[in-house]
């Protein structure tokens, strides 16, 4: 391989590094809340309200079905308005993090709904309310499985980010069509792939190891 | 009565001075199902009273009543004199933290240690860290775990989580103690400990302890006093060793089987009524129980009376003895002597027939 695609897969690398993290860093942001939301109004939530519970799970619903390339063309129009401009890196951040925001919604909710309604009685009976609740009980027993599932989101995160690459994002995964596939390129197909595995293990690898810090669910004596 | 002051002019009966709870006429359903159908009971200061029944007898909902974590449908509920069935959700926050409660799975919060647990409920209240870590210590020191204070939940034995479980429910001071099935998870070598922690725990701070169980030996080795509860009623209430002496329902009776003496089962399943000998039940109770009794039947063993079970065992300080006794049913003088000198003492005699 020449050091002319070398210099190029090092500029696609971080290209996929700065989309994945910084729409997974918003996706947690924004995801975070709205699991919660989804949560506290659900069924015996916290504060059930079972039209604002069906209304934002619809809305959900709606985005995680829309397949991303046609996201990423529909949202043009928003991208534009953000960050100025539809092409790049940058541009490509905010279709993905509207993506990733939905999916990692959907997985926290998994979490925080799986918390022993022993523990949000125990607090209840102790005179805490609703904020106490989610700041003690809700949030940290859940934390394990918040940030396993982080980690499944910014895994998906690097293999949706190859479609931004048809809005000139660029990134691994575009790399790998233009050069790889389109030119015929083995080559740089194969470093490609080598370099999304071990990004992919490295972050499933610190992501496993976070969770296994923070999780005191089980016995470690 | 100068309690006046404190009583909510909605009252309809004045509150005793030293009383923490009262239930009057308590009713709850949930849909077709009737939890609590009448529930009227008071506690009093100091006193651990139990509540027992079978599961799905209401129990769990009564208690959970009386911290307000669930809502009558109709009557009054009054802790320390304070009307709290009408309270919103906001206004019981304040009232929850002079209740204590315990919990038949713990409900430790995995993700704090020992210690953490232990200041939850001061952490809400308000209270600064050095002093709520303060407190923590104190009650991990009552309970007997101030070795684990930097542990998790996780690495202790379900003994040692009850009784951190114990020690948060006490951080805050609590007025009242509420115990919901806090043994029923444990083995009964545990369970004892726990029992008389609580035991211990009542007697050096006065607190007032309230538990429902359904098991009869958690009654009998720490209540005062029990109400049994079948169907939403409270059937039953009264001292511990009288509801033991003389159980009047058919509920209570079921219930204490298990925790009494019985007839060994070999012979349950010959019961028949062409037999030759006669079974016969005997429940008494005082000093009758330990000397006297055996004396009145010094006779009948020399004609032919066989003790196949039972003896005397005490409940809190009264003895109280349970026998099962086969005689000759032919015998008819002899029969009628036992009855009557066990009669003359007050014992329950039972008939059981014969085998």
């Amino acid at each position: 391989m020449s050091d002319v695609m070398i210099e190029l897969l090092i500029s696609a690398t971080w290209e996929t590094l700065l989309m994945t993290f910084a729409a997974g860093f918003i996706s947690l942001l924004a995801g975070l809340p709205l699991g919660l939301a989804l949560v506290l109004t659900g069924k015996s939530g916290l504060c059930e309200n079972l039209w604002a519970n069906r209304i934002l799970g619809s809305v959900i619903n709606a985005f995680r079905s829309v397949p991303f390339i046609i996201l990423l063309v529909a949202l043009i129009p928003l991208t534009r308005f953000i960050v100025g401009t539809a092409l790049g890196t940058w541009a490509a951040i905010v279709p993905l993090a509207i993506a990733a925001t939905p999916y990692y919604a959907r997985i926290a909710e998994v979490s925080l709904r799986e918390v022993d309604r022993g523990l949000i009685e125990a607090v209840r009976a102790m005179g805490g309310n609703r904020w106490t609740i989610i700041r003690e009980v809700l949030i940290p027993e859940s934390l394990p499985g918040i940030v396993a599932g982080f980690t499944v989101t910014l895994v998906t995160l690097v293999g949706a980010s190859a479609m931004a690459g048809a809005i000139g994002a660029g990134g691994l995964g575009d790399l790998a069509i233009r050069y790889g596939y389109q030119r015929f390129e083995t080559g740089v197909m194969i470093a490609v792939v080598i370099v999304l595995i071990i990004m992919v293990c490295a972050i499933q690898w610190i992501g496993d190891r976070a969770v296994e810090r923070l999780d005191r669910r089980q016995s470690t004596v | 009565m100068n309690s006046h002051s404190f009583v909510d002019p909605r009252q309809t009966t004045p509150l005793l001075a030293d009383e923490v709870v009262r239930l009057t006429d308590v009713h709850r359903r949930f849909r077709e199902t009737v939890a609590l159908d009448g529930i009227s009971l008071s506690v009093r200061k100091g006193e651990i009273i139990g509540i027992i029944g079978r599961s799905g007898a209401g129990k769990s909902t009564l208690i959970r009543c009386l911290n307000g974590l669930e809502r009558p449908d109709s009557g009054e509920i009054a802790i320390e004199g304070t009307r709290i069935d009408r309270l919103t959700e906001s206004q019981l926050q304040p009232l929850r933290r002079r209740i204590g409660m315990i919990f038949q799975h713990f409900n430790l919060l995995s993700a704090k240690t020992v210690e953490a647990n232990v200041a939850l409920p001061l952490k809400i209240e308000g209270l600064a860290k050095a002093e709520r870590l303060a407190r923590a210590r104190e009650m991990l020191d009552l309970v007997g775990l101030s070795d684990k204070a930097a542990a998790y939940p996780a690495q202790l034995s379900g003994g040692q989580k009850q009784r951190v479980g114990i020690a948060r429910a006490l951080a805050a001071r609590p007025a009242l103690l509420l115990s919901d099935e806090a043994t029923s998870a444990l083995d009964p070598e545990t369970t004892r400990s726990i029992l008389s922690l609580l035991k211990e725990i009542n007697h050096k701070l006065g607190l007032t302890i309230i538990l429902i169980t359904h098991e009869m030996d958690v009654v009998r080795s720490i209540a005062d006093r029990v109400a049994v509860i079948d169907a939403g009623r409270i059937v039953e209430t009264g001292p511990v060793q009288s509801i033991f002496a003389n159980p009047e329902a058919p509920i209570t009776r079921r219930l204490l089987e298990g925790s009494r003496p019985r007839l060994p089962e070999h012979l349950v399943d010959r019961l028949r009524s062409d037999a030759s000998r006669l079974v016969l039940g005997v429940d008494v109770s005082g000093d009758y129980a330990q000397r006297q009794l055996f004396t009145d039947l010094v006779d009948a063993f020399r004609q032919g009376a066989n003790l196949v079970q039972g003896g005397v065992e005490h409940i809190q300080d009264r003895p109280m003895a349970r026998i099962f006794l086969t005689l000759p049913a032919q015998d008819a003088s002899l029969v009628e002597q036992v009855k009557f000198r066990l009669a003359a003492a007050n014992a329950r005699v039972e008939v059981l027939n014969h085998v």
